[in-house]
């Protein structure tokens, strides 16, 4: 993999006011593969996500960088992005009554655009759905069709420019088991096919089935990043979480699997504790 | 779901795949329906252009001088004063008036994420009531280097000006995070109307005879004062906006899921936010200016069309133009006609018939709306 197509943060701190919400953190995905940001609640792991995508990478402090396949996103015109990367949230409220097709739609504009949406529509099994009213749906429903959007505004997972990123803030928190599986199977395949793919994510099993490399975050600090065997250890999950975490391994498929015991453990417990 | 999975690319029934595309097509996308309805509406507004050109007090017939007039007869000078000099006019500014409050409630509305939105009700109308009559006590204060420039432009200027501060106030007052609390931007409103109210009123206080029989006129929301002058100056100020309306359509639709996600789209937002101000600013300060308070065509006409045809601003905008001047000629004729010859003010006939309209929105919203 080429230095160029990938996707690097250097340096990112942010503060709100007097609190800082990420600091130095420092870390490279690469195309083809998911990367899992993780990490306990309020950890930053949103934060960092949305300085990525650049929503809020003016915000950050000085020195702090990212760049996306050659592109500094803190400087990019939001349409050279939004041709380079997608961003599904973790919830989207929609504030006028448009159809399932015509959100799809506004990812997917131009020539060609409504059968990308009824492809990916499709690709999120919600391909009967197009005509029925989004705020209709149940929350999963409309996650997904959210997901149909950001994948027609990407097209394909590479494009003249290089590898196109994915984005998703916890892309899997309002889905049944099968559409979990479904919608990381999407994930993974866009990878595959040459996409990069950053992820935050809140399971840990789906991130060892998944991702092949994992930051993991602990008060706005990156505690850990790379192969996700290195960085899903018991050591660091226990430190990150402050509760005693065993990764295993489960026979015959190779998956990680977790946990042997996740007690809260008392104050007499070893283990180093931060609230 | 079958033939939608053969449409991928699966062997299977083509043309069977194709007519259910087709069908998915039509039911998610109502661009069509809303094209459709465009047509009908701009018959719809011919129609109404020719009655309010009928309809007058004087007993002068459109008919008759039309046909008087293409026979090459000479038209009666009086029948051409009528037409020529009181009804074109009058229904030129109704037009131009419901087209720019509909379209400033429509983009007003995409602009706040919030279908409750509308000039006349969070105060921005009274904002640009409070600059007119600035410009009618104060006017004769203005140094002279900008009194001549602005001539007949002072009114509709200062209505301008005291539409777009009141928008930004309310914006900025409503508005955190990308996220406009509804509770919050009614009760900015409702300040902002009292305040703006109150400095009209000691405006009010200061004016003169002359002027107090201006304001008077004016603020009685009517129709009645157009003249050429008045309805150029208007329309100097509300065709750039309505004009650039639809510019902003992509970015409103966007904006409809949220900042953050307009903003991934690739959408300018605070371009976009900027302008839609600005065109809100411009169309609702014009209006006011040349016609008083009229109220609910802001909020109804969106609302319908919404029903119609669907939320996408790309077809709510034009539609919104054309439906909101029909419903101010019906209104200014309903007004002509039922006390005839006297006249009720339109701005009476508009909060009788969107008054009881505005309160079916919020029983059929109220579920929805997190007030």
């Amino acid at each position: 993999m080429t230095l160029s197509a990938s996707l690097s943060a250097t340096d990112i701190t942010l503060r709100l006011r007097r609190t800082t919400i990420l600091d130095q953190v420092d870390f490279t995905a690469d195309p083809g593969e998911v990367t899992a940001i993780v990490g306990p609640n309020g950890s930053g792991k949103t934060t960092l996500l949305r300085v990525l995508t650049g929503e809020i990478a003016g915000q950050m402090a000085p020195g702090g960088q990212v760049r996306m396949g050659g592109l500094d996103v803190v400087d990019a015109d939001p349409w050279v992005l939004a041709r380079r990367r997608a961003v599904l949230a973790q919830q989207t409220a929609l504030s006028f009554p448009f159809t399932v097709l015509e959100v799809v739609r506004l990812g997917a504009e131009g020539p060609g655009g409504a059968a990308r949406a009824l492809a990916a529509l499709a690709r999120v099994d919600l391909a009967h759905y197009g005509g029925r009213l989004y705020q209709e749906l149940s929350g999963g429903e409309q996650q997904r069709v959210q997901l149909a959007r950001v994948l027609a505004q990407l097209d394909e997972p590479v494009g003249p420019h290089g590898p196109r990123w994915l984005f998703l803030d916890e892309p899997v928190s309002a889905l049944d088991i099968a559409h979990q599986l479904q919608v990381m199977e999407i994930a993974a395949d866009f990878a595959r096919r040459g996409g990069g793919v950053i992820a935050v994510m809140h399971d840990l099993n789906l991130t060892a089935m998944y991702a092949r490399k994992v930051v993991l975050l602990q008060q706005g600090r990156c505690i850990g990043a790379g192969p996700t065997e290195e960085v899903l250890t018991d050591s660091l999950l226990s430190r990150a979480y402050g509760c005693d975490l065993r990764m295993g391994v489960a026979p015959g498929s190779g998956l990680f699997l977790l946990p042997q015991s996740a007690q809260i453990p008392h104050e007499s417990s070893d283990l180093e504790l931060r609230s | 779901m079958a033939a939608m999975t053969s449409a991928e690319g699966a062997p299977g029934a083509p043309s069977h795949a194709r007519s259910d595309i087709g069908e998915v097509l039509h039911a998610g996308d109502r661009r069509q329906r809303a094209r459709r309805l465009r047509l009908i509406l701009v018959a719809v507004l011919l129609c109404c252009i020719a009655a309010s050109l009928a309809t007058g007090a004087a007993g002068t017939s459109l008919w008759a001088a039309l046909w008087d007039g293409l026979r090459g007869q000479e038209v009666a000078l009086s029948d051409r004063i009528v037409l020529w000099q009181i009804r074109l006019p009058r229904t030129l500014m109704g037009m131009g008036v419901g087209a720019a409050l509909a379209v400033s409630g429509a983009l007003m509305q995409g602009l706040f994420r919030n279908p409750l939105a509308d000039p006349g009700i969070v105060g921005v109308s009274a904002g640009a009531g409070l600059g007119a009559i600035a410009a009618i006590v104060l006017g004769g204060l203005l140094p002279a280097a900008l009194a001549v420039p602005l001539g007949i432009y002072t009114v509709p200027v200062a209505a301008f000006v005291g539409s777009w501060a009141s928008t930004m106030l309310l914006y900025r007052v409503a508005t955190r995070a990308g996220r406009t609390s509804v509770a919050v931007m009614l009760l900015a409103g409702i300040a902002l109307g009292a305040l703006t109210g109150a400095a009209s009123g000691v405006l009010v206080y200061l004016a003169d005879d002359n002027q107090l029989r201006d304001l008077t006129f004016w603020g009685m929301g009517s129709l009645a004062g157009a003249t050429w002058t008045k309805v150029g100056a208007g329309m100097a100020i509300i065709l750039p906006a309505l004009i650039a309306a639809p510019f902003l359509a992509r970015g409103l639709n966007a904006l409809a899921l949220g900042e953050a996600a307009a903003y991934h789209l690739g959408i300018r937002i605070q371009r976009v936010k900027n302008l839609a101000i600005l065109a809100v600013a411009a169309a609702t300060g014009a209006a006011v200016a040349m016609s008083g308070g009229i109220g609910f065509i802001g909020i109804v006409v969106p609302h319908l069309l919404r029903l119609a045809s669907g939320p996408d601003h790309r077809d709510l905008l034009p539609n919104a133009a054309l439906l909101g001047a029909s419903l101010l000629l019906l209104a200014d004729i309903i007004s002509r006609v039922v006390i005839a010859p006297s006249e009720l003010p339109i701005g009476i006939v508009t909060a009788i018939l969107g008054g009881p309209f505005f309160l079916w929105i919020l029983l059929r919203q109220r579920g929805v709306l997190d007030l």
